[in-house]
């Protein structure tokens, strides 16, 4: 049964993992703590739903699936233009309300704004969409049996490597190129990465793409192994707070470890406590964290 | 036209309670830069407070005290405040924005804790009959509403001379001092911690007298009272009212409000029966788009901070 | 007659619209020159410094290099037409390795040529090398002092702006930075640095500016200057001879 539960956390806590990597990152590079995170994710995965509705029309659709997958090659296809499709999204709303009111009033009234843009595009998929939960196919899934009675979707397992796999890009964009050192830099100093000649706006622009990409694969894989639902990303808002929070605020490893750490606490505690709480375990961490260690696992105390 | 009367009349009361909780949180945001992401969180502890202490018993549910009215407000005012007060000591000495995520945290649990917590919340069917004091005190609803009305504005009303007289006062310099440059503040040898800690607990007390009065005006008490499009509404309120300015903030909750239920009338009028589900999503992306479209466009709202443009939380 | 490397004139500067900290300053550096900039806490001279390296916004007065007006252009495009700033405090990524550190150095540089220099100085500074994958934030003052420096240089500046390079410093390693920094402007580069110090930066420097209260009060050559009764008085704390107050 712990077995089962760790399992579980685990493949939860990935998914937290790539949505906290860009929160992470926002919270520390532009400083601000952006509420509307969340909803990249969930336009991710519905930018993911345009795709396959396209992709049937052109012929193909969602694939023929490869074994024990539930999808195809398409899916492959889908990640990546979703995440492209995501990032100018938010490359849009940090030009049209962001930088500007960076610009005009400071960084308390972007956090203010994030909550109102979070708003807008939770609604607007509502509206677009409808409130009901879709989803990608229709096709059914078994679960795999592992060692110790553990029950996974292989699906969960794809998600599990992927996230692995994006990690460990991030960490060599992150330490080889000269572009992620730029980005490590401008987190510490953007006046001294400025006067190195490091073009910060550029940075901004990347801190973006890499946010929002990993949220619209988040999204995607929410999507493929829950559901679609309006309210994905929002559901996932607080516990992608814990994990940033947790990890401390530009911590690539941080926001990993704390996603996952989200995860596994979130499900380890149905066993003390009723299934219905779980959502608000997230928010004993975020406590815990602040009043503990409130630069977090990996963060630089200031 | 006494049923356009009786309409004004239900309208107001409604604006005015909201209008309570905007000024509660023009003390956090406006006059101390503090960002309140839980206030239908703090709404709902003083909703349920006083239906626990002012409600009629029953079974299987915590409360039934049937206490008088003025001690649910006073209950939940404390109540409020209470839950203000342990979030505030845990992270107001940090980065801003932790405040911000532990307020959304708390409204998201206060929101589980109601659907969930059936003993003391009556679970999704929320709790029913509690008291309204202008019953007792006239026949028919209109009358029984016009008394409610007068008794919501007076209350209103000295919470807005109270608050006044607080910014005005040396009180209300330190805040302002610590909103533009909490170093400053503190070189004045007064404590900013502190001095948010109190702005904090005190809006929050209004949000919970705001929500206590909300409940004894329905009757009932339902967790999906309290959903976070509540906080966007009063934040709405307080931007295009006006923030850093009481009046303004009053000013918000009538103007908002109309939007709010006129645009539902017209929305319900318009659109196909279809898609009526949507009409609710049409709302919220209005109130969106009036959000940030005054941040952007007039931050300083309709009528804003009296001194010239704040340097407010620029840093 | 070869251009200034540095003109600046009459630059009105400050961190808020609503509160200006230079007044009209007005400074030169000749090609091979080192210039200094003395004066209280407060005058304004690192304000000075972070406007000529584009990090404060000028308000009025206009900055050349090299005889091309540069006045407003962002921070990084002036890093990459050979400005370099060594800032008074946090002048090194703590959380980079020192490589990492000099890498940012060469950032707008081709990436062949900047791997060079990264070699280079490394050869040049054996302390950095033994140290090369470790964070910066684990050296010493004096070691931290010398890897902002080596960072600054990678570009091979013709301005090198610096504010308090000695700051810190036992007298030997002020004595050791200064015979370096002298050692920066063989090539036709220029040195405009800021100092507590005042006694010393005149003695290792060509020419002085005196800064109080936003403006410029005196300027003259070092030499000159140190040897001049009143500013001795005012900055360097000798005894008054003479009290008859600054002249402009
Ligand atoms: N980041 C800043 N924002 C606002 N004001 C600043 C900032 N930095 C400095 N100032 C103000 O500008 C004025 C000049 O400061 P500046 O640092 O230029 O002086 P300085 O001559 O370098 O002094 P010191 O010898 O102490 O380094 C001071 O009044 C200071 O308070
Ligand atoms: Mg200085």
């Amino acid at each position: 049964m712990i077995l089962q539960h760790i399992a579980d956390g685990l493949l939860s806590g990935a998914i937290v993992a790539l949505g906290a990597i860009g929160l992470s990152f926002t919270m520390k590079i532009l400083r601000f703590a952006n509420f509307s995170h969340s909803e990249l994710l969930t336009w991710g995965a519905y930018f993911a739903v345009i795709f396959f509705a396209v992709a049937a029309v052109i012929g193909g659709g969602y694939g023929t699936p490869i074994a024990p997958f539930s999808f195809g090659w398409p899916l492959l296809a889908a990640l990546l233009v979703t995440a492209a499709l995501t990032s100018l999204l938010a490359i849009a709303l940090h030009h049209l309300v962001f930088a500007r009111l960076n610009r005009m009033a400071g960084h308390m009234t972007m956090v203010f704004a994030s909550f109102g843009v979070a708003l807008l595009l939770r609604h607007l998929l509502v509206l677009i969409f409808g409130p009901a939960p879709l989803y990608y196919s229709s096709a059914l899934q078994f679960a795999m049996l592992l060692p110790g009675g553990v029950r996974v979707m292989p699906d969960q397992v794809f998600l599990l490597g992927l996230t692995v796999v994006v990690v460990i890009a991030l960490h060599l964009f992150l330490t080889r190129s000269r572009t992620g050192i730029s980005m490590r830099a401008v987190a510490e100093n953007p006046d001294l990465a400025r006067v190195s000649g490091v073009d910060v706006g550029r940075i901004v622009m990347w801190v973006w793409i890499i946010g929002a990409s990993c949220a619209a694969v988040a999204g995607v894989m929410y999507g493929l192994t829950v559901q679609l639902r309006p309210e994905l990303g929002f559901s996932l808002l607080l516990p992608l707070f814990a994990a940033a929070i947790l990890g401390g605020a530009g911590s690539l490893y941080g926001a990993v470890i704390g996603g996952l750490a989200v995860g596994l606490s979130e499900n380890l505690s149905v066993m003390i406590i009723p299934t219905t709480y779980k959502p608000a375990v997230p928010f004993l961490m975020i406590l815990l964290v602040l009043y503990f260690r409130p630069e977090g696992l990996f963060g630089e105390r200031r | 036209m006494i049923g356009l009367v009786a309409y004004l009349v239900f309208f107001l009361i409604v604006a005015l309670i909201f209008a309570v909780a905007v000024l509660g949180l023009n003390l956090q945001w406006g006059f101390t830069g503090l960002f309140n992401a839980g206030v239908a969180g703090f709404l709902a502890i003083g909703a349920y407070t006083m239906a626990i202490l002012t409600g009629p018993s029953r079974e299987a549910v915590l409360g039934g005290y049937e206490l008088p009215f003025a001690v649910g407000l006073l209950g939940a005012m404390l109540a409020s405040g209470f839950a203000a007060l342990v979030i505030g000591l845990i992270t107001l000495r940090l980065r801003d924005e932790f405040l911000a995520v532990a307020t959304f945290g708390i409204a998201v649990t206060i929101q589980l804790v109601c659907v969930n917590w059936e003993y003391v919340t009556g679970g999704t069917l929320g709790l029913i009959s509690i008291p309204n004091p202008s019953r007792a005190l006239a026949d028919g609803p209109f009358a029984q509403n016009l008394i409610y009305l007068a008794l919501v504005a007076v209350l209103a009303g000295l919470v807005f001379v109270g608050l006044e007289r607080i910014v005005g006062a040396p009180w209300g310099r330190v805040l302002k001092a610590v909103r533009e440059d909490e170093t400053a503040a503190a070189s004045l040898g007064k404590n900013p911690v502190r001095v948010r800690l109190e702005a904090f607990v005190l809006g929050c007390m209004l949000m919970g007298l705001s929500g206590a009065l909300y409940v004894g005006f329905i009757g009932y008490v339902s967790p999906f009272d309290f959903l976070p499009i509540v906080t966007f509404q009063i934040w709405t309120m307080l931007i295009v009212g006006g923030s850093a300015n009481n009046r303004g903030a009053i000013l918000g909750a009538l103007i908002v409000w109309a939007v709010w239920t006129g645009s539902g009338f017209v929305i319900s009028k318009l659109v196909p029966p279809s898609v009526q589900a949507q009409s609710g999503a049409m709302q919220a992306v209005l109130i969106g788009l009036i959000l940030v479209v005054t941040l952007l466009f007039r931050p300083r709202g309709l009528i804003g901070e009296k001194i010239a443009v704040s340097r407010h939380a620029r840093d | 007659m070869t251009a200034p490397v540095l003109q600046a004139e009459g630059i009105v500067a400050g961190y808020t619209a609503d509160l200006m900290i230079l007044h009209g300053v007005s400074v030169e550096v000749a090609p091979g020159e080192i210039v200094a900039i003395i004066g209280p806490n407060g005058a304004g001279k690192s304000t000075l410094i972070k406007a000529i390296a584009g990090l404060v916004k000028v308000s009025a007065g206009r900055i050349a290099i090299d005889g091309r007006e540069t006045t407003g252009t962002p921070a990084h495009l002036l890093a990459a037409a050979g400005v370099a700033y060594v800032p008074q405090t946090d002048n090194v990524f703590a959380t980079l390795s020192i490589e990492e550190n000099l890498v940012l150095g060469g950032v707008t540089l081709p990436g062949r040529q900047a791997r060079a220099r990264i070699e280079e100085a490394l050869a040049r500074y054996p302390m950095l090398a033994e140290r090369r994958r470790q964070k910066a934030g684990i050296l010493s003052g004096g070691q931290r002092q010398m890897l902002a420096i080596a960072r600054a240089l990678m570009t091979a500046p013709r301005l090198i702006l610096l504010d308090e390079p000695t700051a810190g410093l036992s007298p030997m390693a002020a004595e050791e930075l200064f015979g370096l920094i002298r050692g920066l402007v063989g090539g036709g580069a220029a040195v405009l640095m800021v100092e507590q110090n005042a006694r010393a930066a005149l003695r290792h420097s060509d020419r002085g500016y005196v800064l109080a209260e936003g403006v410029n009060r005196i300027e003259g050559a070092s030499d000159a200057l140190l040897a001049d009764a009143e500013i001795g008085a005012i900055f360097l704390g000798l005894r008054p001879a003479d009290s008859e107050g600054l002249r402009p």
